[in-house]
């Protein structure tokens, strides 16, 4: 099987390198590009996410790789799955360090985590995620995941593929169709990450060539 | 519910991994890689690269020695030593870094923190602190533990943690390589004083000395030299933190049930034997 190409979105700011060594390791073609040139011939899409929401955005936006990803995610259908901020981004609105528009392709609003007793903020290291299990993404209903972030997603309960626990419950990871995000680092998440990758790029169709 | 870390710190002197005792003596470990790679194949929960000659060499940091490593590793990453710009935080991610670690930097240049907070998130960006003194007398050093700056490393780490930093790493350089324990009186202070995660770190050579550091307030465990030199240490640190109930995430397979002394090593599994008599 030609192995599927994988374009990790470069807005400036992502973890580019960790998501490429996960994908090749997961046994995809990651190509890492700010080009949205490279959209139309990449099979799927990663949106990584180490990064604040108005600048990625900004990024995004003044590429052109905004409208070249929706035309490939919304009307061409391709899988894409948004890591911490790369998910964040896929929502409407976020009021990191003021308020922005996101891409707005999933109907959920990005909101900050606030620190409470016993619970430190930003919320860093490996928590238990609740999973449907069996779904696309998981395969078992409960795992071990990194997380490193401040902000966190809220949506509709049919959205949410999973969640996890810190001081309240919050949104692990999303799914509608074929657009996935996680809030943890699936990339920095040892074998249960890469599983999980692995899932991912199984999701993928025939390979477009590059 | 989210667990509690154990770190390793690979101090990289020169291209080689060390061991360090005090920030004053050095003994070679091995290429950065194998260690990298060894520690991520034990399921270590985080990993720091700390390049300590970058900063007194009055270098940056070497981006493709942290590609290299990236390639390796499967778990968080840290990067710091000889972070002296934006350009050197971008860099560093495009590298293959989750996080960047920031000491002498903070002091030299203030912003930093905050424009790569700004861009990176809070998340991204490590206030190192290295310290000398404990409790009330303690004071933050910078420069590889060369330049005293008289701050305090609450006081220190309260300002890092109002201009960006999302995480405190806090190293007492006396106890570095003394396998004494933790600072526990200056990790109080300097958890009390910030809501960021705090690393603790330097003196750690048991594992009675991780839970230690855990109880006194630190959302993360570190150390370099025992990982390097005690057999199966990531594995038998994690194994008796969990039975100490501290919560750490379980992954340490073919490791349960494990028995652990107090020096840290795996213990003796009953013998048994076929018995045909019956």
């Amino acid at each position: 099987m030609t192995p599927r190409t994988v374009l990790v979105v470069d807005y400036g700011m992502g973890n580019v390198a960790s998501v490429s060594n996960a994908l090749r390791r997961a046994g995809s073609t990651p190509v890492v590009s700010a080009d949205p040139q490279m959209a139309v011939h990449a099979d799927g899409f990663v949106l990584p996410g180490v990064g604040a929401f108005g600048k990625a955005i900004q990024n995004l936006r003044r590429s052109g790789m905004a409208e070249a990803l929706t035309h490939e995610v919304m009307v061409r259908r391709k899988p894409i799955l948004g890591i911490c901020l790369g998910m964040q981004l896929l929502g409407l609105t976020s009021e990191e360090a003021g308020h922005h528009q996101g891409l707005g392709w999933i109907d959920a609003r990005v909101k900050a985590l606030s620190p409470s007793l016993g619970f430190r903020v930003p919320h860093m290291g490996w928590n238990d995620v609740s999973a449907q299990a069996h779904g696309p993404l998981f395969d078992a209903a409960a795992g071990s995941f990194y997380f490193a972030h401040s902000f966190v997603l809220e949506c509709d309960a049919e959205l949410v593929a999973a969640t996890f626990d810190y001081g309240d419950r919050h949104v692990a990871a999303i799914q509608r169709g074929q657009v996935f995000g996680t809030q943890f680092h699936p990339e920095r998440s040892a074998d249960a990450g890469l599983a999980l990758i692995r899932r991912f790029v199984n999701q993928l169709e025939a390979p477009h060539a590059l | 519910m989210l667990s509690e870390r154990l770190v390793a710190t690979v101090v990289v002197r020169q291209g080689w991994v060390v061991q360090s005792f005090a920030f004053e003596r050095y003994l070679p470990v091995g290429h950065p890689e194998v260690a990298v790679e060894f520690l991520a194949q034990w399921n270590v929960d985080e990993i720091v690269l700390l390049d300590i000659s970058a900063t007194p060499d009055d270098r940056g940091p070497d981006f493709s020695l942290v590609e290299r490593v990236a390639r390796r590793c499967f778990v968080p990453l840290t990067v710091g030593g000889g972070v002296r710009h934006l350009g050197d935080v971008h860099d560093l991610t495009h590298a293959g870094a989750d996080k960047v670690s920031v000491n002498s930097a903070a002091l030299r240049t203030p912003a930093l923190l905050e424009e790569g907070a700004s861009h990176y998130g809070r998340q991204c960006m490590v206030a190192a602190i290295d310290i000398r003194g404990e409790g009330a007398s303690a004071s933050s050093w910078t420069c590889s533990g060369r330049v005293d700056t008289g701050v305090h490393p609450a006081v220190w780490a309260q300002a890092a943690e109002r201009s960006g930093a999302g995480e405190v790493l806090l190293t007492s350089i006396p106890r570095n390589g003394s396998k004494r324990g933790y600072d526990l009186a200056t990790l109080r202070q300097v958890a009390a004083a910030v809501e960021v995660p705090v690393i603790i770190n330097g003196g750690a050579s048991e594992p009675a000395h991780f839970a230690a550091g855990l109880a006194a307030g630190a959302s993360a465990v570190a150390a370099g030299n025992y990982f390097h030199f005690t057999e199966h240490s990531v594995l038998t640190t994690r194994a008796a933190l969990l039975g100490a109930s501290r919560r750490m995430r379980a992954a340490a397979p073919g490791y349960d049930p494990v028995t652990v002394d107090a020096a840290g090593r795996v213990g003796r599994v009953a013998d048994f034997t076929f018995d045909d008599r019956n």
